[in-house]
């Protein structure tokens, strides 16, 4: 099994880690959901996060989120020890989340839905000054949308996605958390998608990406984390793995007696050598 | 973006908000009509149907009874709605978060009920009744709101003990002496029966209201102009404001002609009302809050949006006015009795809301439905009444508009899914 530390990206040697998660665990009654995770965002990196069903990443990306605290484990954000209570001290951080099933408000326009929770103007909202950043914001994206001013339910899929990219970019994030955000998205709307987390990463921000999807992960990660039962079961550089490596880790085709066999007497092999 | 616009304007730039090649652009008068129509076929019906409803009742009534539409009738149906109006208001603002108050009028009754006994028992001075009876709608207002966001009780159940407990209240408050006159003397009295705004006030006002709303209309214009976003012409601006302007000084013109009547203070205080939370709602954060919290709870509190605070602080506006609209329930009676917003006080305030085209199903409707809708629930109810009608017919017929209302926005709900404006 790969550690780690092996895989730390070599054009970041020198660059901490903008988020590290360590020892994290996490229960829900008699379900351990997830135990001892290590994980590592580095900024202008893109990490896929990758399991099965019920591996732990969901849980996962909700601690992060503010949405469950963990009931051990530390986190560190920028060298500080972190504790994150609510979905609002996530944003705080500069921790930007977009959700599986988008959480976008339908019956509020795009302008609306990108400020939401971040209204310019308490007391009198300055429509103009965030229709204008809207406009701004969707075209460094390279975003279609062809009115700011409609519901978002009139919107594609690929278009309410951009959305809701596009407003976790409104905090000014320096992590950028994506839920399976290629999930029922046509070819065209995933690549398009695809390029926006690309973007994100020329930005500078670190993105964790949780998908099912390997060929997205190919596309665009530059690591790749395993999670299998809600533990770590390894962590790759996608540029220098196969596609069966990373199905093997994440099934546990890897872990089974034969392998384990074949780990034990190796080491017994190097500690007779020694 | 680099591409050049289908159709590029002879004046400028393409503003930055039309360039989608998509787009249809509604250039001119006839486009800004043509949106519009657009809009309405689309399932967004805005106001439009309770004011083609309230122009065939009126009708109706006119052409059945011709003391309907004189000065004086129409002055008392303003004054008539000012108070269950006032309820109304809060009732949108809890059927904007997709919730209900079914209590409103129990809460009004327990105002008047105050309002009695600190009036004749005790003889407080008004200035301080009236803060204490509206403490208590915010205190009604709390423990619901405690209640909702505490337990996750939903709202129907929680108002609908609110409605025993508080009508029990307002039996306790008034005690023995079951009816408390308030005498025609008091200020409450006066102001929502009896004051009307001088007719020099009435034209002063109206102007105010156009000129502020083509001032805002066409400072927000060439804000917008200048961030090189598009913005509805100046002529159309002005169009706007020279029909409210009309529309308002000839209707004061008419009401004032009465002899005994105009236009009431306590209609005067509804609109007022209505305005604010009309601005509360669409200009300020609190506002956007709670449309989003209507429209989608859980993305509401992922937005970083404490939600709870904006489920109390609903509640206590709706309690709040639902109390000052039992000031003007016993104002306009003249006393406090056990039966004030027993009846149907509740039922109006909700339906009026809906009426006006505020949506059940949370996310959608406007502080104006409140006004629309009452004026609606009031003009069906005086005119039966100016046609000896007694209430059976009365409370059939409203039944029968609410219900017609409700259809509207159901079928108003699918349409807009249909045309992706859901």
């Amino acid at each position: 099994m790969t550690l780690v530390s092996d895989v730390s990206p070599d054009k970041h040697v020198v660059v901490d880690p903008v988020l590290t998660m360590r020892g994290i665990n996490k229960g829900f009654g008699a379900v351990q959901a997830l135990t001892d995770i290590d994980l590592d965002i580095y900024p202008g990196e893109v990490v896929a996060l990758v399991g099965d069903n019920g591996a732990g990443k969901s849980t996962l990306v909700k601690i992060l989120a503010g949405v469950h605290p963990p009931d051990s484990g530390t986190v560190t954000f920028n060298d500080k020890k972190v504790s994150i209570p609510s979905p609002a001290a996530s944003r705080e951080l500069g921790i930007a989340t977009v959700f599986q099933d988008l959480a976008l408000c339908d019956n509020l326009d795009v302008v609306s839905n990108l400020f939401l929770g971040r209204e310019i103007g308490a007391f009198s909202l300055d429509e103009v000054e965030m229709e204008s950043r809207s406009w701004e914001l969707l075209r460094q994206l390279s975003a279609k949308i062809p009115s700011v001013r409609i519901a978002v339910a009139s919107l594609s899929g690929g278009q309410r996605q951009t959305v809701a990219i596009a407003r976790s970019l409104i905090g000014e994030p320096t992590v950028v958390i994506l839920d399976e955000p290629t999930a029922a998205l046509g070819v065209a709307q995933t690549a398009e998608v695809l390029n926006l987390i690309e973007r994100l990463r020329e930005r500078g921000l670190g993105v964790l990406l949780i998908s099912h999807n390997l060929a997205d992960v190919q596309a665009v990660a530059d690591r790749c984390v395993v999670l299998r039962l809600g533990r770590n079961n390894g962590v790759f550089r996608v540029a220098e793995v196969s596609y069966e490596e990373i199905i093997a880790a994440i099934t546990g085709a890897t872990d089974n007696v034969v392998t384990r066999r074949a780990a034990a007497t190796s080491a017994n092999n190097e500690e007779t050598s020694k | 973006m680099t591409q050049t616009p289908a159709t590029p304007t002879p004046m400028s730039a393409t503003p930055t908000d039309l360039q989608d090649e998509r787009l249809l652009r509604p250039t001119g008068f006839g486009g800004t009509v043509g949106a519009s129509i657009r809009r309405v076929r689309g399932g967004d019906l805005g106001s439009l149907p309770v004011v083609v409803g309230l122009v065939v009742i009126w009708a109706v009534f006119e052409v059945l009874n011709s003391a309907f539409l004189t000065p004086g009738n129409l002055s008392d149906l303003l004054v008539q709605s000012a108070a269950t109006g006032v309820i109304s208001v809060g009732i949108v603002l809890v059927l904007l978060l997709g919730q209900i108050d079914l209590s409103v009028g129990s809460v009004a009754g327990l105002a008047s009920a105050i309002l009695g006994v600190l009036l004749v028992q005790y003889h407080w001075p008004e200035w301080l009744i009236i803060p204490a009876v509206v403490l208590a709608g915010v205190v009604i207002g709390l423990v619901y709101g405690f209640l909702f966001v505490r337990f996750g009780v939903p709202s129907f159940v929680i108002t609908l003990a609110g409605l025993l407990s508080v009508l029990g209240l307002q039996l306790f408050v008034l005690g023995p002496l079951g009816t408390i006159n308030l005498g025609f003397t008091s200020f409450i009295t006066e102001f929502s029966l009896l004051l009307f705004v001088p007719p020099w006030l009435t034209y002063v006002l109206a102007a105010i209201a156009a000129v502020g709303y083509g001032a805002t209309a066409y400072l927000s214009a060439s804000k917008r102009r200048n961030a090189g976003l598009s913005a509805p012409s100046l002529a159309w601006t002005l169009i706007k404001a020279a029909i409210l302007l009309v529309f308002m000084v000839v209707g004061s013109a008419y009401l004032n002609t009465s002899v005994t009547g105009g236009i009431g203070d306590s209609f005067v205080l509804l609109v007022v009302l209505v305005v604010i939370m009309n601005y509360a709602l669409t200009r300020t954060k609190w506002g956007r809050s709670v449309f989003a919290v209507g429209g989608n709870v859980e993305a509401a509190r992922r937005a970083g949006i404490r939600v709870n605070r904006v489920y109390v602080s609903v509640f206590v506006l709706c309690s709040a006015f639902a109390a000052m609209g039992g000031l003007l329930l016993a104002g306009n009676l003249g006393s406090a009795s056990p039966s004030t917003g027993t009846t149907d006080t509740n039922l109006n305030a909700i339906a009026a809301a809906v009426i006006g085209g505020t949506s059940l199903f949370g996310g959608r409707g406007s502080a104006y439905s409140a006004l629309l809708g009452i004026v609606v629930i009031q003009s069906i109810s005086n005119g039966l009444g100016l046609l000896s009608l007694d209430s059976s017919v009365r409370y059939m017929v409203t039944g029968v508009v609410l219900l017609l209302a409700v259809i509207v926005d159901s079928l108003s709900r699918r349409s807009r899914t249909a045309h992706g404006r859901a």
